[in-house]
């Protein structure tokens, strides 16, 4: 019997199992090699069927989004009961990412906004969707979206993280392969823990930009200027956020000229990948007249969509207090 | 080489050599007056005549132009010359009368009075024109010049008006044999700037017991420099020692420790417009009074108002720019004791009565409180209250002063209004204007007054926050000369230990980097105050020197990857304490 492999996607926008699919003709080592147990995306699986498997039957299983609502939460609780070994899989599994700025806000203003306020919706009853409806059928039941957007961590038990917005194709192939190369051989597992398909170092490890030394007067936005291919994006005054996330990329945004945005997450030894970045961004300000820095930092917008954009469920904030 | 013969005596000379110069190497003296070594000889004034006489030839020849190139006899006192420079006196005094040094030498001839007609009796000029040659030919301005033609030729300036040609060097005045130009109008003056009581000269030793004690030139002033003329000094220095071309240079010195002994700067009264002063002449600041004191003053330490005369009364204001909120709150500490002394010279050196208007006597220091009374007792008047305002007094021949000091006597709780002649301004000590810039070039701190920081106010007090890198005096705050003397004297110790030590102590907590972490970002680059932080090229990795680093943390917190860890400060150490203390 080949071992099982699950692939769920919880608070997701698709773009995992995109990648998952984008590792080409290396797929059809997983198949060959695995036996699919749920992969919601691509194949019809029912929840029974999984929770008719018995414990720890699916080998791998890789969990990506975040957790957002009750049915997330419990396939999360699910999936870790059926595995051997349970992967958070991307950024909104690993830290939160997008859905995690949802943080920001509460779950009323977040409801309000998207089926009243928004331009675009027609709802003249104001309905807003319920965990329970009752219709002459009998009950109906939804989900119950939570007020606060969790990483797979911060409710299971989790046992490796693949990081990335999505992670790499080709870094997922090196961690499906490896997996396989382990299961076949019997060879020991890496330590519970570890970040898979990343490096220790930091993204400016990847990158091969020019630096120096940084001292920055006004920040810009990458649209406002054309910038100089050889030269740290920083030092051109762009706010990158490649030195405090994890090299493993390939830096492929840096070097298209785009700064890095900090989606493969904080770097080993780090706790708040936007706390440290906004320290690091502090330190190189080049002014020391309080009123300058304030005008200097004004340049920024939206400090925390840009320095918390992936981690702030996972970030020491959290979520905002509201 | 040539062999002339005057009046009988036999010398060797170079070809070309004047024979003024010739009789001079002799010990002759033939009598000039428009002779200077340092101009073209112009012959103008004819008292230098003499008899050259080669074979059976007599030649009357003035001997200051005259160049020796054969082997010919030189009579300078002949009856024939005698009877000339006689004519010529009398003639010269006629031209100008009143001249001393022509009167003088015709004295010396037996001259008393001349027998040609006298136009001027009060004339000086003997119109040599050597005031022209050196205003022209030596400074380099042509300021002056002969003008108007016979019996009217006289030397001025265009038009007769002041021109703004004229540099004021004082050459032509200098120059002048018999005193005619003077320049009057400047000597005696007392003048505020750069702390001179006079005009500066162009070349001077910059200050006495100055190190090296060696005149140097201030291009402000060198008439060389503006001109391209003069060069006076290069002609009289006897070892030509006088370099114009002499720049300032930058050089590298490798040091073990350094001492910061940068001192303070006076605090300039000129914006507290109530003191008046830069206003009114005769208001003066602590360190020009210093200055007037001084024996090698032009005043020769005579303490004198502007217009020359001994003042009447003095008022000694303290606490100018300390202990006020609007300048320096802190003391000065050394004012104080300065006014009293500053009483003291006055009533030594003067019959004017000296009033000490002070907030409080802070006579603090060994002997300082017995000075203090003992000038009680030389009847120094003290009153309690910090002067508010100097006016001019209003023109009354009663009035005992020209100025008048407004304060609060607040011992016995009453305006007081005293006229005083001269007003000396206690100003503060501050630091220096270029104290932060020194600062970040030695990574040292300064504080809100901007004196250096030392390492801790009680257990470090001469010591920086940078190793090897000591401060002494009044740099680091208002000290007075025995405070100076041994913090200097400690800083020297502390320097002394390293240079004998060999090597250094270093705290156990220091910031390390850890390179499998480092991703060559250089986001600390730059950061370090004490420039400990370089980067490895070959590595790519960012490397801190553990030696230099002082544990500040600040690339620490910078590090967007973490890489950098303080010792004894982790991450790990910090959380574990604020878990401890919410729990």
């Amino acid at each position: 019997m080949k071992p099982k492999l699950a692939i769920y996607w919880a608070a997701s926008c698709g773009g995992c199992d995109i990648a998952i699919l984008d590792i080409e003709d290396k797929i059809l080592n997983v198949a060959e090699f695995f036996d699919l147990a749920l992969w919601p995306c691509a194949a019809d699986f029912k929840y029974k069927d999984v929770e008719a498997m018995p414990d720890k039957s699916i080998t791998l299983t890789l969990f990506n989004g975040a957790i957002r609502n009750s049915e997330n939460y419990e396939l999360a609780c699910l999936l870790r009961e059926k595995s051997v070994v349970l992967c958070a899989f991307g950024s909104c599994a690993a830290e939160g990412c997008i859905p995690g700025l949802a943080n920001f806000t509460t779950k009323e203003a977040i409801c309000d906004y998207a089926y009243i306020q928004s331009p675009s919706t027609v709802n003249p009853e104001g309905i807003i969707p319920q965990p329970v409806t009752k219709v002459p059928e009998g009950e109906i039941t939804i989900p119950v979206m939570w007020n606060t957007v969790r990483s797979l961590p911060q409710v299971v038990d989790v046992d490796y993280i693949v990081p990335g917005c999505p992670p790499q194709s080709d870094q997922i192939a090196d961690v499906v392969l490896t997996v396989i190369d382990i299961l076949k051989n019997g060879k020991p597992l890496p330590p519970k823990g570890t970040v898979l398909g990343a490096t220790d170092k930091s993204c400016c490890d990847e990158c091969t930009r020019e630096r120096d030394v940084k001292k920055i007067k006004k920040f810009i936005r990458p649209f406002e200027i054309i910038t100089d291919p050889d030269l740290c994006l920083m030092e051109q005054g762009i706010v990158c956020c490649g030195p405090a996330t994890r090299a493993g990329c390939g830096a492929k945004c840096v070097s298209a000229g785009v700064p890095c945005r900090g989606c493969y997450g904080k770097p080993i030894n780090i706790r708040d990948q936007g706390a440290k970045m906004v320290s690091a961004i502090a330190s190189v300000i080049d002014s020391t007249d309080p009123e300058e820095i304030e005008r200097i930092i004004a340049t920024i917008p939206d400090p925390v969509g840009t320095f918390y954009r992936f981690s702030l469920p996972d970030s020491m904030l959290r979520r905002a207090q509201v | 080489m040539i062999t002339v013969t005057i009046d009988g005596q036999k010398t060797e000379v170079e070809k070309e050599t004047t024979i003024l110069k010739a009789a001079d190497k002799l010990g002759i003296k033939i009598p000039t007056l428009c002779y200077n070594e340092l101009i073209e000889p112009y012959a103008a004034c004819r008292l230098c005549i003499v008899e050259v006489i080669r074979g059976k030839r007599s030649r009357l020849v003035t001997a200051c132009n005259y160049p020796l190139r054969q082997p010919v006899e030189v009579r300078t006192n002949s009856e024939r010359v005698m009877k000339l420079r006689r004519m010529n006196l009398e003639l010269l005094m006629a031209r100008a009368p009143a001249a001393k040094i022509v009167r003088e030498l015709a004295a010396e001839m037996g001259i008393e009075k001349t027998r040609f007609t006298i136009d001027n009796p009060e004339e000086t000029c003997i119109l040599c024109g050597l005031c022209v040659q050196v205003c022209e030919n030596l400074v380099g301005t042509g300021a002056i010049s002969f003008t108007d033609r016979g019996p009217d030729r006289k030397v001025a300036t265009p038009y007769d008006v002041t021109s703004d040609a004229c540099i004021l060097c004082g050459a032509c005045a200098h120059f002048c044999p018999t005193g005619h130009i003077q320049m009057t109008d400047i000597e005696e003056r007392i003048l505020h700037s750069e702390l001179t009581l006079g005009p500066n000269t162009a070349i001077s030793i910059p200050f006495r017991q100055a190190i090296p004690n060696a005149p140097r030139i201030n291009p402000d002033y060198c008439i060389h420099m503006k001109t391209g003329g003069c060069e006076i000094c290069s002609q009289v220095c006897p070892k030509e020692c006088i370099n114009y071309d002499d720049k300032d240079e930058f050089e590298e010195i490798e040091v073990s420790a350094v001492i910061v002994a940068t001192g303070f700067q006076d605090f300039d009264p000129a914006p507290m417009k109530q003191f008046g002063y830069g206003k009114y002449a005769n208001v003066l600041s602590a360190g020009e009074f210093e200055q007037m004191n001084n024996a090698a003053s032009p005043t020769s330490g005579r303490i004198v108002l502007e217009n020359g005369e001994e003042p009447r009364s003095i008022a000694i204001l303290h606490c100018i720019g300390s202990r006020d909120d609007n300048y320096h709150k802190y003391c000065s500490r050394v004012c104080c004791m300065y006014a009293l002394k500053f009483a003291h010279l006055v009533k030594e050196k003067t019959e004017a009565e000296v009033y000490q208007l002070y907030i409080d006597m802070r006579a603090f220091g060994k002997g300082y409180e017995e000075f203090y009374q003992r000038l009680l007792s030389e009847g120094v008047h003290v009153i309690r209250g910090k002067g508010a305002e100097i006016i001019p007094a209003p023109p009354d021949e009663s009035s005992e002063g020209n100025l008048l000091v407004h304060c609060e006597d607040t011992l016995i709780s009453k305006f007081r209004e005293i006229p005083v002649d001269m007003v000396i301004l206690c100003t503060a000590l501050e630091a220096r204007k270029d104290a932060p810039e020194l600062a970040r070039k030695l990574n040292i701190s300064t504080g809100a007054d901007g004196w250096y920081i030392e390492a801790h106010p009680k257990l470090a007090p001469v010591s920086t926050t940078t190793d090897g890198i000591y401060l002494a005096g009044a740099c680091q705050g208002p000290k007075d000369i025995p405070d100076s003397v041994a913090q200097g004297a400690a800083a020297a110790g502390h320097v002394i230990k390293i240079l004998n030590q060999g090597e250094l102590l270093m705290d156990a907590a220091y910031a390390v980097i850890q390179e499998e972490y480092c991703s060559g970002c250089k986001m600390c680059n730059g950061l370090c105050p004490y420039t400990a932080i370089s980067f490895d090229e070959e590595k790519k990795v960012s490397v801190i020197n553990a030696a230099l680093c002082k544990a500040c943390g600040t690339c620490v917190a910078a590090c967007p990857s973490g890489a950098i860890v303080a010792r004894h400060f982790t991450d790990e150490q910090i959380y574990a304490q604020i878990e401890g203390i919410l729990v």
